[in-house]
């Protein structure tokens, strides 16, 4: 491991004549970006970049659902034809999964977060972490050509032997997630070794934050899982330009067999998207109730085992697709496995406001929409894996509903709580709590309403991916079209107080909020080199020493007597 | 076609109809689980909601950070879950597994999906667009696609199955209620997937001899029978006609015959006989203009017999003075 | 704002704050800097792997399915050229092995040559390679939907394949020879020391062209009248009765004509890994023939995908050798920072067992 630990300093930004110098003034120009090695400097490149897909992907789901408004049974009369529809929802949820939600909170705040809460400079490979960014660009260039070009319809999952024949850009978009993959497979690389090398002396396995014991094991995840991805991408590709014939039924492929390959990455994926937001939850909940993680342990452990059963489950998409019995029933028992780390967790997090003191602002809020949204989430898995109602409810709206509270009440909610909590960190001013809170509110409600009506839409037997429906499904359509409204609303109001802050914020302590992990010791926004040496390591939940200052607003480390 | 689907009645707040002997297996089990959820989910909810209360942040108030375990606790949330999923993976499987056990007297159905459309083959040869089955009888489905993956979906049954290219698969089911159901493609496969829909006809035993006994007769009159053909042979997933079919993406027949038809690659031929046998055939052979980027329409060539081909081009012919579809 | 007290600059242990310029910025010391570069070439090896898993359960699930195609099929493959292939990968990781010894100790001249030697040899697998591939298109044995059914009396295409596949390789060639002369006449140490062994790199692909021209011709005398002889013996069995699920054993002599390829599913006696049970009667009858596009195309498919990326592999892997070359001509490697040939080395020593595995799986099934 690395050399003795040098004393304890608390590096004070220098002030020259009122200009700080912090990592966003220390040097300038377009160069000083586009060719930066800093960490925090591609974070925040990274989080204009994927907000800016999150938009996209938004603005296309609400082309669905208000596309969706009417049963459109005659489609010469409907908003968008059946194509243009099938080309919109591909479309959204192909920038959904790739360029928004895999990377967005390891890329966005991982990489701004991971060495400060590391105490160290920079991550173990930071002209990779670059090249990672570049290759994120890259592949949105591939998508935006996919967009714009003759409209790719395939669904996101590229089944086969649709995705061969269709005429859409499908070389262009599974290039596009090709690439993609692999920026997500070296940020991936990049955080495992340096949380493996780069730790600080006294901080052990068990003393690092929760949150880097969600992104180690993300990033478990993209090494393992994503270079699969890329092989099936490859072999589909190959498929339309060579026609190798290996799932195409027409050479005597198999069409299953794709789905085999792509859902053996895919299903990781989810785990991708869900750990990190576990771990800002940790985070989250146990700052704002100034009280230790309950059950530290089990939810690390817990981390890792969802991580590594995530893997065993793939088949769990595919129940109706024809499989072997036994397939099946393996598959499904192994499925209900992955449910009980997570549930623990739930119960952990809600333990942690016990006893507590609860801030509720707008972090924690969120982290508490998370838990409520997350919970019935996890809880509609269940009615999926179990095979006997699972060949009722799969490829219905059931599990869009799931999904969706998944990967937006969950993932996205928490990243929205995460981008709060570390707002002040990044920019060095506070947003308007109020403001936070009301757009916590809205998307909460506007959710709910949006994606409610949609299990019961899936139980009553109506399909997804349909750009038209049976007359009897138009209440709870439109029901969720205006929850969608709403909860676009309210997703315009957060980012108009982020924003808002940046102007007009007022100037952010380094602990506004009274966190105990490294990266509340440095300033706000950290200087350039976070630490000119390394700071001590002390019990990340130990809230005991941390007071808050009311003149400045500002928590502050105690002497201890 | 535009389905008049009307509403399946809705015993229940979440199901449709419950119509074969599957149903109550499949609603009980989803009812026993939504249960657990919510014995679950409102305990959480109002203790989430209690502890943001009770614990807030307030002046003179500051918690006791100490609470950091509880073993028993721990333990028990941990074990009795899973208890609770082993019995829900058991239930399911015990379900599913009833549902994959092909009992030994079927009445069997060949069922073939092709882009956009649905055909049954009946035991004594008959063709049909539409399930007919007889009510307390086993009916096995084995199931092909001819294009892309579809998948066969009853909701007031509960039975899915995908339908593959290149294999075969199996479902099997028992209606229990006379009447007309809902059968939904449920795999995207392209354009008109949501217009990939047809009528499930639960009949006594009487209807169904009835119904295998006229759907064998194919119309003598051959407008009749080019008709007949248009619905069960996936022309009318793509293509306009009458009053019914698909408004896209091929090009519609009302009113198009004798008519000059503008080619893509330019200069145009009448819409006749030859035409029209070409297209079937050989279907790039003439491309209309404006369907360049259409789906590609495949080939019928040894699949349709000669008299077939005429048959479908009187039909054809019929519709020259039906009204185009509106733009 | 936090107001804390001035902080010291300078540390405890003396030395002010100063880095060598082989140590990176942000890393405390070498050793963490080797541990560091040698943990990420390792992941990045474990996704290697599982790159190449999904091309490896292709082919089992495809083998398992038709074992009669695979067979077939091998018969194409110049069992000779693989095993010199094979063995010229394993001198390789030898030579890389000794370069990254030479590294630590500051061997130079060793170090370069044995960089050398591996881009050599890796140069002459390339070359074997684009011998057997141009010899394959040659007689149609093209990937999938282009594959070309073999005929008897089968014509070699008229295209010359190699030829085209070999001109990036004389390109380079002509630029490095340019370069090493560019090397005398500037009198430059550090440039000779570079265009050397990219000269001798790119003589080698030709080596390994020349080779595998050799054995491939004599490869295909072997296999005629291998042809010939079992054509007679043969004969009365290929005139026999092919009925549903007949699969003769191990008949790689002459094809059958193959009839019209239709989309139809092959039982195999020995059972297929996917669930088809019986074919209803009026389903179209399985075309069992091994010499069609669905049955050795895909055989074909899983060859150039498996050899292909693997192919891509070695190129990196010549780039990144190359650059080494560069840095060791630059006297950059010594016993506290030898990270990037060691860890180039492992990268290498992968691709090598990739090809261990490659080698038997599909050149010696017969």
């Amino acid at each position: 491991m690395s050399v003795v630990t040098k004393p304890v300093t608390m590096p004070a930004p220098s002030v020259e004549a009122g200009k700080e110098d912090n990592y966003l003034t220390h040097t300038s120009g377009f160069l000083s970006w586009a060719l930066t090695l800093d960490h925090k400097r591609i974070g925040v490149m990274y989080l204009v970049g994927i907000m800016s897909a999150f938009a996209l992907g938004g603005v296309l789901a609400m082309m669905i659902r208000l596309h969706l408004w009417n049963p459109n049974l005659v489609p010469s009369e409907a908003w968008l034809t059946n194509k243009q529809y099938n080309q919109v929802f591909t479309l959204h949820g192909a920038v959904m999964v790739f360029l928004f939600i895999i990377p967005s909170v390891p890329a966005a705040l991982g990489n701004f977060l991971l060495p400060i809460m590391l105490g160290s400079k920079d991550v173990a490979f930071p002209r990779l972490n670059l090249g990672s960014f570049y290759l994120w660009i890259a592949g949105a260039c591939f998508f935006l050509f996919s967009l714009f070009a003759t409209g790719l319809d395939t669904g996101w999952t590229f089944y086969t032997p649709y995705s061969i024949e269709s005429q859409g850009p499908v070389v262009a978009a599974t290039m596009g997630v090709f690439v993609l993959g692999f920026s997500s497979i070296f940020t991936g690389l990049n955080f495992i070794v340096t949380i493996n090398t780069m730790r600080p002396p006294g901080m052990t396995w068990f003393r690092m934050p929760l949150f880097l014991w969600a992104v180690y094991s993300t990033s478990i995840i993209q090494v393992l899982a994503t270079p699969v991805l890329g092989i099936t991408m490859l072999l589909l590709a190959a498929e339309r330009i060579l026609g190798i014939g290996i799932f195409d039924a027409k050479l005597n492929g198999d069409p299953v067999a794709f789905q085999h390959f792509f859902w053996f990455y895919s299903h990781p994926a989810v785990y991708i998207m869900i750990l990190p937001a576990m771990g800002i939850i940790s985070e989250l909940m146990s700052v704002h109730s100034h009280k230790g993680i309950f059950g530290y342990r089990m939810i690390a452990y817990s981390s890792v085992a969802i991580a590594l059963f995530g893997f065993l489950v793939w088949g769990h998409h595919m129940f109706t697709s024809g499989m072997a019995d036994v397939t099946t029933i393996v598959f499904s028992a192994l499925t209900f496995t992955v449910s009980i780390p997570s549930a623990i967790k739930v119960f952990n997090w809600v333990g942690t406001m016990y006893k507590g003191t609860v801030s509720l602002n707008t972090p924690m809020l969120y982290a508490l929409a998370f838990i409520f949204l997350f919970t019935i989430g996890g809880l509609t898995g269940l009615f999926l894996g179990a095979l006997s109602t699972d060949m009722h409810l799969h490829d219905t709206y059931f599990v869009v509903a799931h999904f969706h509270y998944v990967m937006m009440g969950g993932t996205l909610v928490a990243f929205l709580g995460g981008l709060f909590h570390w707002w002040p960190k990044m920019t060095g001013k506070m947003f308007n709590d109020f403001a936070g809170i009301v757009s916590a509110a809205i998307v909460f409600v506007g959710f709910n309403l949006t994606f409610l009506p949609q299990f019961v839409l899936g139980t009553r037997g109506m399909p997804r991916r349909y750009a038209s429906y049976a007359v009897e499904f138009v209440d709870l359509h439109r029901l969720s079209t205006i929850g969608a409204l709403m909860l676009g609303t309210g997703l315009l109001v957060a980012g108009l107080t982020l924003l808002h802050s940046l102007f007009f914020g007022k100037k952010a302590p380094s602990n506004p909020w009274g966190g105990a992990t490294l990266e509340w010791q440095c300033s706000s926004p950290p200087p350039h080199d976070n630490f000119s040496s390394a700071p001590a390591v002390g019990d990340p939940y130990d809230f005991s020493d941390v007071e808050y200052d009311s003149k400045t607003g500002n928590y502050v480390k105690r002497s201890k007597t | 076609m535009m389905p008049s689907l009307f509403a399946d009645i809705n015993k229940s707040f979440w199901f449709p109809e419950q119509a074969s002997t599957f149903a109550t297996q499949i609603d009980f089990l989803y009812d026993v689980i939504l249960w657990i959820s919510i014995l679950f989910f409102i305990p959480i909810v109002v203790a989430m909601v209690y502890f943001m209360i009770k614990y807030r942040e307030r002046p003179g108030y500051r918690g006791s950070p100490e609470a950091l375990h509880n073993t028993t606790l721990e333990i028990t949330w941990s074990v009795v879950p899973t208890f609770i999923v082993v019995w829900i993976f058991w239930e399911g499987t015990v379900g599913y597994l009833n549902m994959q056990r092909l009992p030994p007297d079927t009445e069997d159905v060949k069922v073939t999906a092709k882009k956009w459309n649905w055909n049954f083959k009946y035991k004594n040869g008959a063709e049909n667009p539409e399930l007919h089955v007889e009510i307390g009888k086993d009916a096995k489905m084995i199931m092909r696609s001819e294009d892309v993956l579809h998948s066969f979906f009853i909701p007031a049954f509960r039975v899915k199955r995908d339908v593959v290219p290149g294999r075969y698969n199996y479902l099997w089911f028992q209606p229990t209620v006379e009447g007309t159901f809902d059968l939904f493609c449920t795999e995207y496969c392209g354009d008109n997937h949501s217009l990939m829909n047809t009528k499930v006809f639960v009949h006594d035993k009487a209807g169904y001899e009835k119904f295998l006994a006229e759907a064998i007769k194919e119309p003598d009159d051959i407008v009749e029978r080019g008709k007949w053909l248009y619905e069960r042979k996936a022309c009318k997933g793509c293509h306009y006609a009458g009053k019914e079919g698909s408004q896209g993406p091929g090009p519609s027949y009302n009113g198009s015959w004798g008519k000059p038809v503008p080619l893509a690659v330019g200069g145009e031929v009448p819409f006749d006989e030859n035409y029209v046998s070409e297209s079937i055939l050989n279907p790039i052979a003439k491309v209309r203009k404006g369907y360049e980027t259409a789906a590609a329409m495949p080939s019928y060539k040894g699949q349709l017999k000669e008299e077939q081909i005429e048959a479908i081009t009187a039909y054809i012919k019929s519709l020259q003075s039906a009204e185009p579809p509106k733009k | 704002m936090t107001t804390a007290a001035a902080p010291a600059d300078h540390l405890d242990d003396g030395h002010h704050h100063e880095h060598p310029s082989w140590l990176a910025h942000h890393f405390d010391d070498a050793e963490q800097q080797f541990d560091a570069g040698k943990l990420g070439m390792w992941l990045f090896l474990v996704t290697e792997v599982l790159f190449f898993s999904g091309m490896f359960c292709a082919y089992a699930l495809y083998r398992n399915r038709n074992p009669e195609v695979f067979e077939f099929c091998s018969s194409f493959l110049n069992e000779k050229l693989g095993a010199i292939n094979t063995g010229v990968l394993l001198f390789s990781s030898l030579t890389m092995a000794w370069a990254v010894r030479a590294s630590q100790l500051r061997e130079t001249k060793t170090l370069v040559g044995m960089l050398a030697a591996t881009l050599g040899c890796a140069a002459i697998f390339l070359g074997v390679k684009a011998v057997e591939y141009s010899h394959k298109w040659g007689l149609g044995l093209f990937p999938g939907k282009f594959y070309q059914s073999q005929l008897p009396g089968a014509h070699h295409s008229d295209v010359n394949y190699l030829f085209y596949l070999s001109i990036p390789a004389a390109v380079m060639l002509v630029f490095f020879v340019l370069y090493y002369v560019y090397g005398i006449v500037s009198a430059n140490k550090f440039h000779l020391r570079v265009a050397g062994p990219l000269v001798v790199a790119a003589l080698c692909y030709f080596a390994g062209v020349g080779l595998g021209t050799v054995l491939e011709a004599e490869h295909d005398e072997a296999a005629a009248s291998h042809a010939d002889h079992s054509h007679e013996e043969h004969s009365d069995h290929s005139q026999g009765d092919h009925s549903q699920g007949d699969h003769s054993q191990g008949d790689h002599s002459k094809p059958t004509v193959p009839t019209v390829p239709t989309v139809s599913l092959v039982s195999v006696d020995s059972g297929p890994l996917h669930d088809v049970v019986t074919t209803p009667a009026e389903a179209a009858t399985p075309d069992s023939t091994v010499n069609q596009r669905g049955m050795a195309g895909l055989f074909f498919s899983i060859y150039y995908c498996m050899t292909g990326v693997h192919a891509v592999h070695i190129l990196g892997g010549m780039l990144v050798i190359a650059w080494l070359i560069i840095k060791a001509a630059r006297l950059e490697f010594h016993s506290e920072y030898f990270g990037p040939v060691d860890n180039v080395g492992l990268y290498w020593h992968l691709v090598d067992f990739i090809w261990i595995y490659l080698f038997p799986l599909l050149y010696l099934i017969t």
